[in-house]
């Protein structure tokens, strides 16, 4: 095993590849806890779908598609958690809209300029080698500005995600939280989509804090343990697919599952 | 001291409807202040708008000091994870908002509140797992956090069973007259009520329909 593991970090792409996979997976983790318990865990299933939309048109017009989807994704984010407020349309049903909108859109475009290849191939399951060096630079970039927001604003997150009427009281803009979190969720997701593949990127948001809540009762064990979760995940993963050659993005979901089903036992054994 | 003054207050979702007409209401130090009335009434509004959730653009609202704000339990408490002393210490927050940690003097408050409140030997303790009333308490304890004046209560008691209704009024009792904490407390029980507090309002249809002792009190009559 360890050489294989020894022959699997020569590759560069694959030590790009878990640099930034790593980082990805730890930022995914720590948003997915305020996610999970906010009751927006579909969002980042839409957002990865909208990211999908969006990149299949920059690709259509020459553009690198990163710059682009970004910005794009973050005001979809933002109007998705707006609309959990009103209560005309529930955020369940318009993250349902614009997410098989976007992925239409997508998948229509594409037909129309460049037909069905591997590369909308990799962008709905992922590839580690679809990362270009400008793409890893981003990437270490966003991520450092994520984990240190989410540092910085550590106990007004947990305020306002546990209560909002009493954050508000306390003179918290509890808006302005939930714009961030959107913010930051929008910008890993679209970091992260180019590895783990559009219809694979939202579950590891959601994974790693489903799990360790099955153990962990107390907010900041449940967000460490997340991020250590999330990360030992994608690196199991990440080595089982070299291995067995197994699409990236798939093996590390399917290894998410089985340290949630594994937390889970562990949770009805303890009790 | 006049710690809250609510003056001429008309408030409504939308301009069509005011759920609150002409209300006037002054909190005096001290004072254990209940409001009662039925569902719909207009007291959570009311309640909304002295602590600045609700804009309000016609008439005047002036807060002494900050409020210590108890809301009612929300569906997204049933499994979140958090310790009762992540929940009390964030209380302090607005003592010092700008500040990346709990500062040591804050955790020092939160000790002492959590001490007096009995709950700082199971501090570590889930918050989901607790008991009703031991929820409240821990809900109290942050409210205790965040101020030294006034404590705010929503429904503190809904869908307790009467023991513990008793064990929280008491405990309210005893922050009012103890620590000379002004409580304002919205709530559905008048019958239980009257015994602690110093004072009753019932709202009806948004209005306020009497203001009197609550040794005066009688229920459903005139006085």
């Amino acid at each position: 095993m360890l050489t294989a593991i020894q022959e699997m970090l020569s590759f560069s792409v694959i030590q790009r590849a878990l640099l930034v996979g790593t980082l990805v997976s730890l930022c995914a983790a720590l948003l997915g806890v305020s996610l999970v318990l906010k009751r927006y865990a579909n969002i980042g299933d839409g957002l990865s779908h909208v990211g999908f939309g969006i990149t299949t048109i920059a690709v259509a017009f020459g553009f690198t598609p990163l710059p682009i989807a970004i910005p794009a994704v973050i005001v979809v984010a933002i109007i998705l958690l707006k609309v959990g407020n009103n209560h005309r349309i529930k955020s369940d049903s318009a993250i349902a809209i614009i997410s098989s909108t976007s992925l239409a859109l997508g998948v229509a475009i594409t037909s129309l300029t460049t037909g069905m290849n591997t590369d909308v191939c990799n962008f709905m399951f992922g590839s580690i080698l679809a990362m270009s060096e400008s793409d890893v630079i981003l990437s270490i970039i966003v991520s450092i500005v994520v984990l240190l927001l989410f540092v910085i604003y550590y106990r007004k997150l947990f305020a306002v995600t546990f209560d909002e009427d009493f954050a508000k009281a306390i003179g918290l803009k509890s808006g302005r939280y939930t714009n961030l979190i959107a913010i930051l969720t929008a910008v890993v997701i679209v970091v992260g989509m180019r590895m783990m593949g559009t219809l694979l990127i939202s579950s590891i948001v959601i994974f790693p804090a489903l799990t360790s809540m099955r153990l962990f009762k107390n907010f900041r064990t449940v967000v460490i343990s997340s991020g250590i979760i999330s990360i030992l995940c994608f690196w199991v993963g990440i080595f089982l697919s070299y291995v067995y050659s197994i699409s990236t993005g798939a093996t590390i979901v399917l290894v998410n599952l089985v340290l949630f089903i594994l937390f889970t036992l562990l949770d009805k054994i303890i009790e | 001291m006049e710690l809250i003054k609510v003056k001429n207050l008309t408030f409504g979702y939308n301009s069509s409807n005011d759920i609150l007409k002409k209300i006037n209401l002054t909190v005096n130090e001290g004072e254990f202040l209940t409001i009662v009335g039925e569902n719909g009434s207009g007291k959570s509004t009311l309640i909304k708008c002295i602590l600045g959730l609700n804009k309000v653009s016609k008439g005047e609202i002036n807060v002494e000091g900050r409020i210590g704000y108890l809301p009612q339990l929300t569906d997204i408490q049933n499994n979140f994870p958090a310790s009762i002393e992540e929940i009390v210490l964030s209380g302090t927050i607005p003592n010092h908002p700008r500040s990346l940690f709990y500062k040591k003097e804050d955790k020092q408050k939160a000790k002492e509140i959590m001490e007096q409140l009995e709950l700082y030997e199971m501090r570590k303790k889930c918050f989901y797992e607790l008991s009703g009333g031991q929820k409240q308490r821990v809900l109290i304890a942050r409210a205790l956090c965040a101020t030294e004046k006034i404590l705010l209560l929503d429904e503190p008691v809904n869908g307790l069973d009467p023991k513990i209704v008793t064990e929280i009024y008491s405990l309210l009792k005893k922050l009012n007259k103890q620590n000379k904490l002004t409580i304002v407390m919205i709530s559905h029980d008048v019958h239980r009520v009257v015994k602690y507090a110093s004072r009753i309002v019932e709202i009806e249809s948004g209005k306020i329909k009497r203001d009197i002792p609550a040794g005066e009190y009688t229920c459903g009559g005139e006085k």
